[in-house]
Formats: structure tokens, C-alpha cells, sequence
């Protein structure tokens, strides 16, 4: 199994560890993972500005990936809904893949709809499947109560992302209970972390990250659980701005779900960077059983 | 005389544009006016930061950079071969032709005892060393202006290579010529066959027509074996010890032989003196231009591949952290590697401003660190080049000059961005890289930009206004409804019934106890507005620049109103009519 790797640009400097988690998570699961050099950004931050700026990199990727012959994983919510997005409308609008592909065509590009886009938690989920991964799992996190944070674009708009059930989701959920960890239900689970307006509207962006910070742990949890890198910095990063701006100690660290399955799986924790999460994640170690 | 004054001129200026380089790195700033950044405080700095680091463990990276980055450029061929043949081609041949030639005087002269340009291996050495630039130059020209890589060519890249040419060309013409030229054998003759007899000298010319290439209207060939064998023989007690075959000067002699049908000529028009001025000032100009050129890379990207190698953000002296950026600006070659790799590079295609590459955005950079007079149009479209960066550090991971580039666009943003002129982008979660490192920044510096365009929207949507008690409906933005229908993303708002749902399920609308108040409309109300056509207290309300694009409201939609969308396509249209009132207001 093959797979061109998106890798979001927030992760390259913020967020290694997102990177190197990925990367020993896949290849301990017999996933082989292509960097194509060219890659651009999918566009995401550019949607809201320049419409046709954001179409035009995402098809450059699926325009790149067509060419090697191969499916995009990507380890990013944005950037899964972005390249989906753009996939559908250059799939379904004729007009518009055309002049899409007429500025391709300069760098010698073409997209004909050949790629699929999936996300690190749809290959595990549906490639490798919670069977084939519990019988690698070789050490279990019984009982740790975790909130599940599926983050936006994994569900919504149910058209593009595909899925889980938009409302009702339990995929997520159920990656997370393979490793012996306990998915806690909490109420304001698949609502946004708030990072979009992070550096837009910084007060408005803490209040969202706070009320889901409160809330899971008013409803038990110990730790966040994501699969976005846009989620994990406003979990992370910007939880420990939120705490120290507001003088608030209702801290909850949140790890990612490649170091979650990565610590399962035997991986050791300097590979997966349980120590670079700037709020403190390393207490997840002694619940080994 | 006349080469003598051109030299001390051009070295004169040399040293003046050094002077004045060296000192702009103290000088200016792109971090503001504060204590660190006082020029004495600077040069005390550097000092100091300099010495602690010669007499600490830091020595070894200094020299490892020296070898590995300078010396064989390995950051270059890490990222392609021809690239690497071509400045390492580039870079040798200079310094080699520099060190031997230019400089034989005082070095070839005093490190070789028999030195002499025209024996071997001298000879054959400078023109294998100007081989290599020409080869350099080749490469250069043939990626520049025939490979499809996505090269910027500019007025100081055409003038590098242009002097580069010129000096090379006029160098092996020059050579060439000098060794058909009847005029330059006489003369040596006059000076190193004193004693020979009138026969003798005529079999000495006939054997350098033979074998050393001269044009000569005196004898001509063929010549018979005696005469040849005579020739030999003073040639041997006269000019052998100064000179090898010209053959090994393989470039040069090509040229003479193509040249030797009009040798005769060229010689009588005293082409081989023209050509020698023509070396010359082509050198001393470029040795004046240096400076001022891109060719000053040569001084800089050395110390930036040596102060990036001992350097950190935490660690060192932010006052020596300012100087080695500007020290980085001078560095750049404008190669291009960082826009080959740029992640957005492609947002070109669609948003006409050559500023989003990296390496156009240096010069500009640099010219607004220098506070030349740069009108407000020019600062906004560097300022938009600057924003339109998804920080993704490849430009820094790639560059073969080791220039933090990603730490130049952060700096620089925040320098530009302190010229208040309002920069819709910042609305966009391109700003989510600006807030992940608010902590760095001045609360005061770091709001101002987002205040500023927000009274920018305010001041370009101020026709209608919500709190008017009868909104005239002959006052609707006909237009907008217009694009807002035809548009693919914006087209399904006219299903919509009001039923308030979206509002509803907002976790922005939550967070309020009165949302009009907060937000001026909300999303159902945006909807209604939108097919009503009044675009100002849309574009103007806070709902549209707090949506999160969560898609909660468009999942509920029991109408297929692809609310997120309309937003989206709303937002886009805001931010082109806020980008043209800018534009208008500021003409270049």
C-alpha cells in the first residue's frame, strides 16, 4: 500500500512531531508513504480570499499525484477537506476543470479525477482496520479516559468528507478504544477548536478552545485526542497562550493520534515527540499496563 | 599610467561601496528602532560575539561550514547536480584566475619561482580555469533563459553575467590574438634575441610561424627541414625558457587559428591592445560594481553560511540576530532555489503580484530596510507578498546561502505591517502563523494591523448601515447579488425560507447572550441580506470574519443552503472590494 503524503506546512516547524509520528506509525503498519517534492499547499488558507487560488493548488496535487499514479494520504483535516473539495468540483465541473488544467498545463500538469484523497484515520481505519491493528498492538493504555476531538473537516460537509456519519461519529472513536483507552463521550466533541481565528480574532478563538477545554474535562477525560495539526497547535500551543494570558490552570494536554497509537504500537517516545508537546503529554507513559 | 589610474579608481569605489555595504548591516534594522539596535551597540556586538565564538567549541562549526558549504557548496548539490557543476565551475574558475592571474604579481610570482603567464603549466592552467567559467556561464544562461525552471531574471543577474562575459571573452580573444600577433614576436625578439644573426632571426620566425602559431607577412611556408631545425635551435637558447606551446593554451589557440586569415589585419589595427583595455576596464568595472551588485554575494553569502552555522534564535545577542539579517539580504544570489520549492509558489497563477515568490521578495525587502522612498502602492504589494507565505520553512530548509528566509518574511511582515496600511490577508488563517507567535510581539504592534482593517472595512462598506430605520431597497448592490447567484459556491442561497436554523447551530452565535449585538448579523440574517443584495452590513459584520468555517450551519440547512460556502464566496468578494478600495486610494 502506497500512498503520495501530504504534508500540511503547519507541521514542518510547529509541529515535528506530527511528522515523525506519522512516518513510524505507517511504516510500522506496512504503509509506504512518497514525499513528491513539488507538493504546494493545499490552498486552505486561501479560500476565504482567493477562491480560485485555493482550486488551483489543490489540483496542482491531485494533478501530481495523478501523475505518479497514486492516492494522497494527508495527516490534516484542512488540508483533507481542501484537496477533497477541489477533487469533487474539478470531478463534477467541466468548465472548471478545464481552466484549472489550462494552468496546469504550464507546468506540464493535467488532473483527469483519477486521484482519491484519504486521510491517515481512513487508511487506518478502513486499510488496515481495528483488527489488523489490534493484533499489533503491544502495549495497552487501559482504562485512560480520552476525548476524542474528530475536528471539522474529517465530517463535514458530509458531500466532501465521507467519512463517518457527520452527527453520530464512531470511527474516531473506536482507533482510539484499540489501544485500551477508554473514548469518553463529551458534548461539545465535533464542534471547531477554534483555531481558524486564531490571529484573527484571538479572544473569540480562546473562548471556543476553552468551553471544549472545560468540557472535557468536566466530563472525565485526561487527555485531548486529534488528528489535525491545526487542532493539536490550538490544543497545544495555544492552550498554554489561553492558560497564561488568562491565568487559568484547567490545563488538559491533547497528543496527537499517531503518537496515541504510536505508544500502542511499542514505537518509542522520543521517535513519536511525546516530549515536544509544549503542554506535557509524557504523563501518558505510566499508564502503560 | 592610464591602467594604473583606472585601477586605483575602481578600487577606490570598490572600497567606498564596501564600506558603505558593511556599514548598512549596523545601520539598519527590520526589527524597529530599540536599544539593541544602535549601531555602536551592534559593532560592539558583533565583536564580542565573534571572539567568544573563535575561542569556543563553535570554532569546529565555523570551520566545518568553511569546508563543506563554502569550499565544495554542498547545500547546492544537495539540491541539484547541474546547479552544483555550474557555480562550482563558476566559483573555482574566478578564484583560480583571481589568485593566479589577476593577483600573479603578487602571488604566482612570489609562490613559483620560474613563474611565467606563457609557460606551462600556467599556460595551460588560466584557460582551463576560464573554461570552467565559461562552462559556468553556459549553464547559467541555459537555465536562466531556456529551462523551464521558474527563474526571475533581473537587471542585476543580466549585469553580473554581462561583466562576467565580457571579461572572459575579451581574456581568451586577447590571448588569441597576442599569439598570431607579428607585433608582440617582434618586440620580444627586439628584447631577447639581441645577439642573433639576420638569417638566424628569419629561421626563428619561420619556426614559430610553424609551430607556435605567428602571423608573419615576412616569411611564409612551407618551410624546409634545415631552416625549421635552425629556428629550433635559437629558439632554445632565446625563448624557450619563457615559453611553452601555445597549443596548450587550448581556448586561446582555437581562437588564433580562427582568427589567423585576418591576422595580418588585426595586428596592423593593434586589436590585440584593444582587446588588452578592454580586459582590464571590464575587470576594474566590475571590481567598482562589485559592491553594488548581486556579485556582492561573494562577500556576504560567506558570512551568512558561517554566522547561520554558530547562530540561534534563543541563544545569541538579538542586536547580532538584527545584523546577520541584514547581512542575509546582501547574501542572496536571487538563485531561485527558494522559489522552485516555494509551497505557495503557485498562488502567482491567480494573484498577479511576484512578490508571494521568495526570492522576489528580497530586493523589495531590502529596499524598505534601506527606507528608500517606496510609494504606498509598492510597500502593499510586498506587504501582500510577505503575508501570502504558508510557513512552511522550505524556502529556509533549501536555500544555498543558508539564509533564514522564514525568519526575514516573519520580521519583515511585522516591519511592513507597521506602516498601517490596512492588509485585508489578515482576516485570512494565513494570520494563525502571526498568532502562534504572539508572545514575541508587542500587544500594541500586534493588534493595530487587525484594528486598522477592520476600520478599513468599515470606511469602504459605510453606505448602508443596519441601524437605519428603513433600508431603501433602490440602495441594493444589484451587482452582488449578481456574482453572488452565478457563482457555483454562492448560487444555493436563494432557497433559503429563514428558518434560523443555521444560527442555531453556530458555535460562534453560542458564545454570545445578545448575537446581533456582537456579530451585527448572523447567518441566517447574512443569508437574507445576501438575497435582498445589501452587501456593506454584510462585509461589514462581525459574523463574516468570526465564521470558522466549521460547516455546523451548512449540515443543518434543511433547505441544501450551502451556507459555509455562501460565506466563503461572500468573504471573497469582500476582500476584492476591500483590495481595489485600497489600491484606489493609494494609485501608484
Amino acid at each position: 500500500m502506497k500512498f503520495a503524503l501530504q504534508r500540511c506546512c503547519a507541521t514542518s516547524i510547529y509541529l515535528k512531531q506530527y511528522e515523525s509520528s506519522t512516518d513510524a506509525v505507517l511504516k510500522a503498519l506496512g504503509v509506504e508513504l512518497v514525499d513528491i517534492k513539488q507538493f504546494s499547499c493545499c490552498g486552505y488558507p486561501l479560500k476565504n480570499f482567493r477562491y480560485r487560488a485555493y482550486l488551483l493548488s489543490s489540483a496542482h496535487n491531485l494533478a501530481l499525484a495523478e501523475k505518479e499514479h497514486l492516492n494522497i494520504m494527508t495527516m490534516c483535516n484542512c488540508c483533507y477537506g481542501s484537496l477533497k473539495h477541489a477533487d469533487q468540483i474539478l470531478k463534477d465541473h467541466l468548465p472548471e476543470r478545464k481552466e484549472i488544467n489550462a494552468s496546469l498545463n504550464k507546468e506540464g500538469l493535467e488532473y483527469t479525477g483519477e486521484v482519491t484523497v484519504r486521510h491517515v484515520l481512513d487508511i487506518l481505519y478502513t486499510e488496515i482496520a481495528i483488527e489488523g491493528i489490534r493484533e499489533k498492538i503491544k502495549k495497552r493504555l487501559d482504562g485512560l479516559p480520552i476525548a476524542t476531538h474528530y475536528g471539522c473537516h474529517l465530517l463535514r460537509p458530509r458531500q466532501v468528507a465521507q467519512f463517518d456519519r457527520p452527527a453520530d461519529p464512531s470511527k474516531f472513536d473506536d482507533l482510539v478504544e484499540v489501544t485500551g483507552a477508554r473514548s469518553i463521550s463529551w458534548a461539545t466533541k465535533l464542534e471547531c477548536c477554534g483555531a481558524p481565528l486564531w490571529g484573527v480574532n484571538d479572544e473569540l478563538s480562546l473562548d471556543l478552545t476553552e468551553s471544549k477545554i472545560l468540557d472535557a474535562k468536566r466530563s472525565g477525560a485526561d487527555y485531548l485526542c486529534v488528528a489535525c495539526p491545526f487542532c493539536q497547535l490550538q490544543f497545544d500551543r495555544v492552550q498554554r497562550i489561553l492558560h497564561s494570558r488568562r491565568g487559568t490552570d484547567h490545563t488538559i494536554p491533547s497528543i496527537l493520534y499517531t503518537q496515541l497509537i504510536g505508544l500502542a504500537l511499542g514505537i518509542d517516545a522520543k521517535t513519536l515527540g511525546i516530549d515536544k508537546n509544549e503542554i506535557d503529554s509524557t504523563g501518558i507513559l505510566r499508564y502503560f499496563s | 599610467m592610464f591602467f594604473t589610474v583606472s585601477l586605483y579608481i575602481s578600487l577606490v569605489i570598490f572600497a567606498l561601496g564596501l564600506i558603505y555595504k558593511v556599514s548598512s548591516w549596523f545601520r539598519l534594522t527590520l526589527d524597529g528602532e530599540t536599544k539593541a539596535s544602535k549601531p555602536g551597540t551592534r559593532v560592539s556586538a558583533a565583536l564580542k560575539g565573534v571572539l567568544l565564538t573563535l575561542f569556543s567549541g563553535k570554532i569546529f562549526r565555523l570551520v566545518k561550514a568553511f569546508f563543506y558549504d563554502i569550499l565544495f557548496q554542498s547545500r547546492i548539490l544537495r539540491e541539484s547536480l547541474l546547479r552544483w557543476v555550474m557555480h562550482m565551475c563558476l566559483f573555482w574558475g574566478f578564484i583560480l584566475l583571481l589568485l593566479m592571474h589577476a593577483l600573479e604579481k603578487y602571488i604566482s610570482y612570489s609562490l613559483f619561482k620560474d613563474y611565467s603567464a606563457t609557460l606551462n603549466p600556467f599556460l595551460f592552467l588560466r584557460n582551463v580555469f576560464g573554461l570552467m567559467v565559461l562552462v559556468g556561464i553556459g549553464i547559467s544562461i541555459y537555465r536562466r533563459f531556456f529551462l523551464k525552471v521558474p527563474l526571475f531574471t533581473n537587471r542585476m543577474d543580466r549585469y553580473a553575467l554581462i561583466i562576467l562575459a565580457v571579461v572572459m571573452l575579451s581574456g581568451f580573444l586577447l590571448e588569441g590574438g597576442k599569439i598570431g600577433s607579428h607585433t608582440a614576436y617582434q618586440s620580444m625578439v627586439e628584447e631577447y634575441a639581441v645577439t642573433a644573426s639576420k638569417e638566424e632571426l628569419k629561421a626563428l620566425e619561420s619556426y614559430w610561424v610553424e609551430e607556435f602559431g605567428i602571423v608573419s607577412s615576412a616569411v611564409k611556408g612551407p618551410f624546409e627541414k634545415e631552416i625549421l631545425a635552425q629556428g629550433k635551435e635559437v629558439h632554445e637558447v632565446a625563448c624557450i625558457s619563457c615559453h611553452s606551446k601555445p597549443q596548450w593554451a587550448f581556448i586561446s589557440y582555437s581562437m588564433a587559428t580562427v582568427m589567423r586569415p585576418l591576422g595580418g589585419l588585426l595586428d596592423s589595427v593593434r586589436f590585440p591592445v584593444i582587446l588588452w583595455y578592454v580586459h582590464f576596464l571590464a575587470c576594474f568595472v566590475g571590481l567598482a560594481y562589485l559592491p553594488f551588485s548581486r556579485m556582492f554575494h561573494l562577500i556576504a553569502s560567506p558570512l551568512s553560511l558561517l554566522a547561520n552555522a554558530v547562530m540561534d534564535a534563543e541563544e545569541s545577542d538579538p542586536a547580532n540576530l538584527m545584523t546577520k539579517q541584514l547581512i542575509e539580504l546582501d547574501a542572496c544570489t536571487h538563485c531561485g532555489t527558494c522559489t522552485s520549492r516555494c509551497a505557495v509558489r503557485i498562488w502567482e497563477e491567480e494573484i498577479l503580484n511576484t512578490k508571494i515568490l521568495p526570492s522576489e521578495k528580497l530586493a523589495p525587502l531590502m529596499a524598505f530596510a534601506r527606507g528608500k522612498n517606496l510609494d504606498k502602492e509598492k510597500i502593499r504589494s510586498l506587504q501582500e507578498g510577505l503575508y501570502l507565505c504558508s510557513n512552511c520553512y522550505r524556502c529556509t530548509g533549501v536555500c544555498p546561502v543558508g539564509i533564514n528566509l522564514q525568519e526575514l518574511w516573519f520580521k519583515g511582515r511585522e516591519a511592513v505591517l507597521g506602516r498601517e496600511i490596512p492588509e485585508v490577508l489578515i482576516l485570512s488563517p494565513l494570520s494563525f502563523y502571526r498568532g502562534l507567535r504572539r508572545e514575541e510581539l508587542e500587544e500594541k504592534g500586534y493588534e493595530k494591523p487587525l484594528a486598522s482593517i477592520r476600520a478599513a472595512l468599515e470606511e469602504a462598506c459605510k453606505g448602508i448601515n443596519l441601524q437605519d430605520s428603513l433600508l431603501d431597497i433602490q440602495k441594493a448592490d444589484t451587482q452582488f447579488r449578481k456574482d453572488l447567484g452565478l457563482s457555483d459556491w454562492g448560487e444555493s442561497y436563494s432557497a433559503c425560507f429563514t428558518c434560523t436554523t443555521c444560527s442555531v447551530a453556530c458555535p460562534v452565535v453560542q458564545r454570545y447572550p445578545n448575537p446581533p449585538e456582537a456579530l451585527g448579523l448572523t447567518p441566517h440574517q447574512i443569508i437574507h441580506a445576501a438575497i435582498t443584495g445589501f452587501s456593506d452590513p454584510i462585509f461589514k459584520s462581525n459574523m463574516l470574519w468570526s465564521c470558522l468555517g466549521c460547516y455546523q450551519c451548512q449540515e443543518a440547512c434543511p433547505q441544501g443552503v450551502r451556507v459555509t460556502d455562501v460565506l466563503y464566496k461572500i468573504k471573497n468578494m469582500a476582500m476584492e472590494r476591500l483590495k481595489n478600495t485600497n489600491s484606489a486610494d493609494h494609485p501608484s
